[in-house]
């Protein structure tokens, strides 16, 4: 089975010259979750960011059969959608319907279709009614949720979420925990809860200092690298 | 913090509240301009503004208190002006200056409290407003909330190291640490603009900002405007110094 995405050998500096990513070889099937874990600053986010063409590093991405260039941008990042960890940098419209309708709009899609689809998704994470609020109106539940509407309304083929559970309280946790569980796409998700990641994900991968350290089912990736706070410490190595 | 409050305000029910956002603006732009032709030394008119606007505040269920006291927000720069005339010699010019300002401060702090910012923001842009300034007030609006919400968290996390001494050399650290909250506020600022580039690009942004279509004009906001362009209209030439326009 051809894989979704598909990386190869992915090498990224920041303009100051840090490096961030240092040969990332990652696929992700058809319907599978794959958790990405590891410690701050370990390389998650910054390749997470290649995968929609935000960042753009030495190697090979490619989504979709499609390799990641000038050209095919627009149609990758139609394919994979981003929730990012701070929701606030996610809803910079001034209505909730006008910022989950944003992405539809750049498609090209009328204003009442965009409009009816973008309810819909609101409906769908349980924000029916929101469209004309304020985002600053939100809590940090509704915020998340909303975030999430207004990628799902794009109808991606891969959801890519970065600490999803941030400012979450559990019960907000338990709620986005069932959605991700309904969503059909294939996901990727960044996380430092194991909870979350052994709740929706067969595989994690385990970044350390810009490179893959280790792959493999879930719960053995968290004993091998002690990734669960209550386990007892045994010099954990730094990111 | 005003914009709090304006924002507080303006998710009222009222039925100024309900008017369309195009309405209130050419309303207002009515009212400024019917304002600013009165004849100074024409008292009489600008208490029947005033009268006009306080039945406005109350219409919409704001607080009259808190009306009159934000729209006195202009004053002290007005009266620097008014000063200058009454130096001049010229002291009805001076009074219609502050009365001038002062009553148009009010008619926007009531259009400002009665509409939400996103609809106000798209009544202008419908209005030929350039979308581009539009785009800047909206991104400040929306992001004013984030910033001001990351300044009180410091503030308290200053407070609860002990910033609050009144002794002379703590007031001087203090001020050291005003300058460099400042500084973190400005690059987490910073930093939050390339987050939201990212996101918007994420989203298929590609430098130009479509909108969901305005809402539609009703007869009643047709009724709203034409009632209040004609009310201080009729205010003017009744009491407006014999309804003469300015020399």
């Amino acid at each position: 089975m051809a894989p979704l995405i598909e990386v190869k050998d992915l090498r990224f500096r920041y303009p100051d010259g840090t490096p961030a990513l240092n040969g990332i070889d990652f696929r992700l099937y058809l319907g599978e979750t794959v958790a990405l874990l590891g410690a701050n600053g370990s390389g998650k986010t910054t390749f997470v960011l290649h995968l929609n063409g935000i960042l753009q590093g030495e190697g090979l991405v490619s989504v979709c059969g499609m390799q990641l260039s000038k050209e095919t941008l627009p149609d990758i990042r139609r394919k994979v959608g981003l929730v990012f960890q701070e929701a606030d940098e996610q809803l910079f419209m001034p209505t909730v319907l006008d910022d989950v309708t944003f992405g539809l709009l750049n498609l090209g899609i009328s204003p009442e279709e965009a409009a009816t689809q973008g309810r819909e998704a609101l409906a769908r994470v349980g924000m029916e009614g929101a469209g004309g609020k304020a985002p600053y109106h939100l809590s940090a539940g509704e915020k998340r949720r909303v975030a999430l509407a207004g990628v799902l309304v794009m109808r991606p083929e891969i959801l890519i979420l970065d600490e999803p559970t941030t400012y979450l309280d559990p019960p907000g946790q338990r709620n986005l925990l069932e959605l991700l569980r309904e969503l059909p796409q294939a996901k990727i998700v960044v996380t430092h809860s194991t909870t979350l990641a052994l709740a929706v994900s067969q595989r994690a991968v385990f970044f350390q200092k810009g490179k893959i350290a280790g792959e493999g089912v879930t719960e053995e990736i968290i004993q091998r690298f002690q990734w669960d706070a209550r386990q007892p410490c045994r010099g954990i190595h730094g990111g | 913090m005003h914009h709090v409050v304006l924002d507080r305000w303006s998710r009222g029910r009222s039925f100024l509240h309900h008017r369309d956002a195009r309405a209130k603006v050419l309303a207002l732009l009515a009212f400024l301009i019917i304002v600013a032709t009165t004849p100074p030394g024409s008292n009489a008119a600008a208490a029947g503004y005033g009268a006009f606007l306080l039945a406005a505040a109350l219409l919409a269920g704001l607080p009259a208190g808190g009306v009159l006291w934000r729209g006195a927000v202009v004053l002290p720069f007005s009266a620097a002006f008014a000063a200058m005339s009454l130096f001049a010699g010229d002291n009805i010019r001076a009074i219609a200056l502050l009365e001038k300002s002062y009553l148009s401060a009010l008619a926007v702090v009531i259009v400002v409290g009665t509409t939400p910012m996103p609809e106000l923001l798209r009544g202008l842009e419908s209005l030929g407003v350039p979308r581009f300034l539009l785009l800047v007030v909206q991104f400040l609006y929306r992001y004013l909330f984030v910033i001001s919400e990351q300044a009180q968290h410091m503030r308290v996390a200053a407070g609860a190291r002990g910033t609050a001494s009144t002794l002379a050399v703590f007031r001087r650290w203090r001020l050291r640490a005003a300058a460099g909250a400042i500084s973190v506020l400005f690059a987490r600022s910073y930093s939050r603009a390339e987050g939201i580039y990212r996101a918007m690009a994420a989203r298929g942004f590609r430098g130009h900002i479509s909108l969901l279509a305005a809402k539609r004009f009703r007869w009643q906001d047709v009724a709203f405007l034409v009632a209040s362009v004609v009310v201080p209209a009729a205010v003017r030439i009744a009491l407006g110094a014999g309804g003469g326009w300015p020399r």
